[in-house]
């Protein structure tokens, strides 16, 4: 099964936005946008839902925190408790530094693994070239092309009105 | 055009972050340039320099495993010395990389923008370099895993977790980490423009295997976004922290002029200062070799300086309140020690770190210095040798008179002890040399963000009078 797409070239960010909102709004199938930086107004052009990834962080973090106050007090408490200087074997003030790190260490190894799971990113991936300039100076709407009866023209008209650079189709094998 | 005019005409706006002209085009070209251009001299000599100056590693670490850590300077009183001061000074240095990354990406200062990238490559392999010292201490490396790492030994026995030696080892292993993540992920994007730029097919595939099949999609760019902030967001306490734990190595001993409440913020500060000595040391010489004013502008030279002059003065409070508390706190023991690091045998060491690190950064309150990249130059220079000398009068004045005359002595470092740490600066340097030879030494997709909008009247992101109350 082969997608194809319908492309729109651009070179600024705010007809990026504009078009894109339009297209979604025209009750095109928007793709995906690509851009050379993180537009800050696309997620919400497009109607993407906002990021989940904090969430996420909390947890690796709350599991981090759980690890390294399980392990200290196990550790120094439980399997060997060794006496220095008649000080409790559970003495939570001194575990907090190693708590602290591990809450951080977790959550920031725990984001970035998401984070490349979530994107499907991995290294030596190849990935379809939408056009070569978008990690240059190019800002490209793509429009998912199910059908023959999908109406070029009128796209094409929708996406002039945003200066536009190149209309193209794209088939992905 | 009348709507921008009177913004060049205004007196007290802030210097531009970018030289006029750029466009997304020729700021992927000059960056990529320093790349893809051929290697120029300047480099080669750096790194036959960087390379020599590791064998003096080879050859200390190599002395140091045949007869133990008896070849360095340390005596009975003194049983701290060199390693410790250097691993202290390394760690600070690395500071400046995720204040800049991290904290100033928080405040939204856009003008951090051309120098995070740098400055985080000097993070990671100043805290390589600064590794080696607790490692290397151990005198046997291969089995120092139950001595730093959560693993028992051969009789059972764990790390003490009560011991800030301990907390140390949890607070730089993720500093490392998290800063390495950090450093990685803003990397990414780049290295696809690399990949798409690439004329040889070697390039292409290194930097399409790097940049892990990015095509600046705007669903990747949206968790991006969110990781990136999320990583700032848990490395702004963890900079924080990572010096804190460091200064507790000496504040938690009970030992005159370690026990102190004021060393945590002293050290974070004097680990920001030292640090943005080192970025300056590094930025002036690679922003004059490879032209990068466009990049690295005045403006940039003069925030720098001030974030210096600003810490340099908290740590110029740290040395008023140590002098202070030693004679509030009316200790004889604390009186004595500060009698004995100003006016002791050690004195001219103190009024060095005097002069290096609260005298002469007070040029920095002149504009002209500020602007003048060979007076920062040399105010840096001070500042890294300051940074230095602040350690070893922590360590060793606060050690070699113990309670006790008969144990008195004094501390000298012996050639082995200046191998290792010259050898570092040697690590330190290749990796810097190798950073800038094959890898955006600016951040590409953040300097996008400066280039002014076309098409519509729009500003950029942050514009400048956004930021101009922090400058």
């Amino acid at each position: 099964m082969s997608n194809s797409y319908f492309l729109g070239v651009f070179d600024n960010e705010s007809d990026i936005v504009a078009a894109t909102r339009i297209t979604r709004e025209s009750g095109y199938d928007i793709h995906d946008v690509y851009t050379p930086y993180a537009v800050h107004d696309l997620p919400e052009a497009m109607g993407l839902k906002s990021s989940r990834l904090t969430w996420v962080c909390l947890m690796f973090a709350l599991l981090g925190f759980s690890i390294a106050i399980f392990s200290q007090f196990w550790i120094a408490g439980v399997d060997w408790a060794v006496n220095v200087g008649g000080r409790p074997f559970n003495s939570l003030p001194a575990y907090l530094p190693v708590m602290f790190e591990c809450i951080v260490l977790f959550g920031g190894l725990g984001v970035l693994f998401t984070l490349f799971v979530r994107t499907k990113l991995y290294p030596g991936k190849k990935e379809l070239t939408i056009h070569p300039e978008v990690t240059n100076d190019r800002f490209v709407l793509a429009v998912e092309l199910r059908d023959s009866a999908f109406d070029t023209a009128a796209i094409t008209m929708l996406w002039e009105q945003y200066h536009v650079l190149e209309i193209r189709q794209l088939s992905e094998a | 055009m009348a709507s921008t005019a009177p913004e060049k005409e205004d007196p007290t706006a802030p210097a531009p972050v970018l030289g006029p002209g750029q466009t997304y085009t020729t700021v992927t070209q000059k960056i990529s340039s320093i790349i893809t251009s051929r290697t120029p001299l300047g480099w080669i000599i750096g790194v036959a320099l960087a390379l020599g100056l590791m064998q003096c590693f080879a050859l200390g670490v190599t002395w140091l495993l045949i007869k133990g850590v008896g070849v360095w300077g340390l005596n009975v009183p003194v049983g701290w010395g060199w390693a410790i001061i250097n691993f202290v000074w390394w760690i600070g240095i690395g500071h400046a990389g995720t204040l800049i990354s991290a904290i100033l990406l928080l405040m939204r200062q856009n003008w951090r923008n051309s120098i995070n990238r740098f400055a985080e490559a000097m993070t990671i392999f100043a805290v390589i370099c600064a590794m080696q010292f607790p490692l290397l201490h151990t005198g046997r490396p291969w089995i120092a895993a139950y001595w730093l790492l959560p693993y028992p030994n051969s009789m059972g026995v764990w790390p003490q977790f009560r011991s800030p030696l301990i907390w140390d080892v949890f607070a730089v292993s993720t500093y490392f980490t998290v800063s390495l993540i950090f450093w990685y992920i803003g990397l990414i994007p780049d290295f696809a423009t690399l990949r798409d730029k690439a004329k040889q097919k070697v390039s292409r595939v290194i930097y399409g295997i790097l940049s892990m099949g990015w095509r600046g999609s705007a669903k990747h760019w949206h968790n991006y976004e969110m990781t990136s902030l999320l990583l700032a967001g848990i490395s702004t306490p963890l900079v924080l922290s990572v010096h804190s734990i460091v200064s507790f190595d000496f504040s938690v001993g009970l030992v005159p002029g370690w026990h102190a409440t004021i060393f945590p913020p002293y050290f974070v500060a004097g680990a920001v200062f030292a640090g943005f000595a080192m970025v300056l040391t590094l930025a002036l010489p690679l922003r004059a070799v490879y032209g990068l004013h466009d990049f690295i502008t005045d403006r940039h030279l003069n925030n720098m300086s001030k974030v210096m002059l600003a810490t340099g003065l908290i740590v110029a409070y740290g040395y008023g309140m140590e002098q202070f508390y030693a004679w509030y706190s009316a200790s004889t023991y604390e009186g004595y020690m500060m009698q004995n690091r100003t006016w002791g045998p050690y004195s001219f060491e103190y009024w060095m770190l005097i002069l290096c690190n609260v005298a002469v950064p007070q040029l920095l309150w002149i504009k002209w210095v500020r602007l003048n990249p060979i007076m920062l130059f040399i105010v840096s220079m001070f500042i890294n040798v300051g940074m230095w000398l602040e350690r070893f009068i922590i360590v060793v004045t606060s050690l070699h008179r113990d309670y006790m005359p008969s144990s008195w002595d004094m501390y000298r470092s012996t050639p082995w002890d200046w191998l290792l740490y010259i050898g570092t600066i040697g690590i330190f340097l290749l990796g810097m040399l190798l950073f800038i030879r094959v890898m955006p030494v600016i951040n590409i997709v953040e300097i996008r963000l400066l280039v002014p909008r076309k098409g519509h009247d729009k500003k950029p992101d942050h514009d400048a009078s956004a930021d101009a109350s922090a400058d």
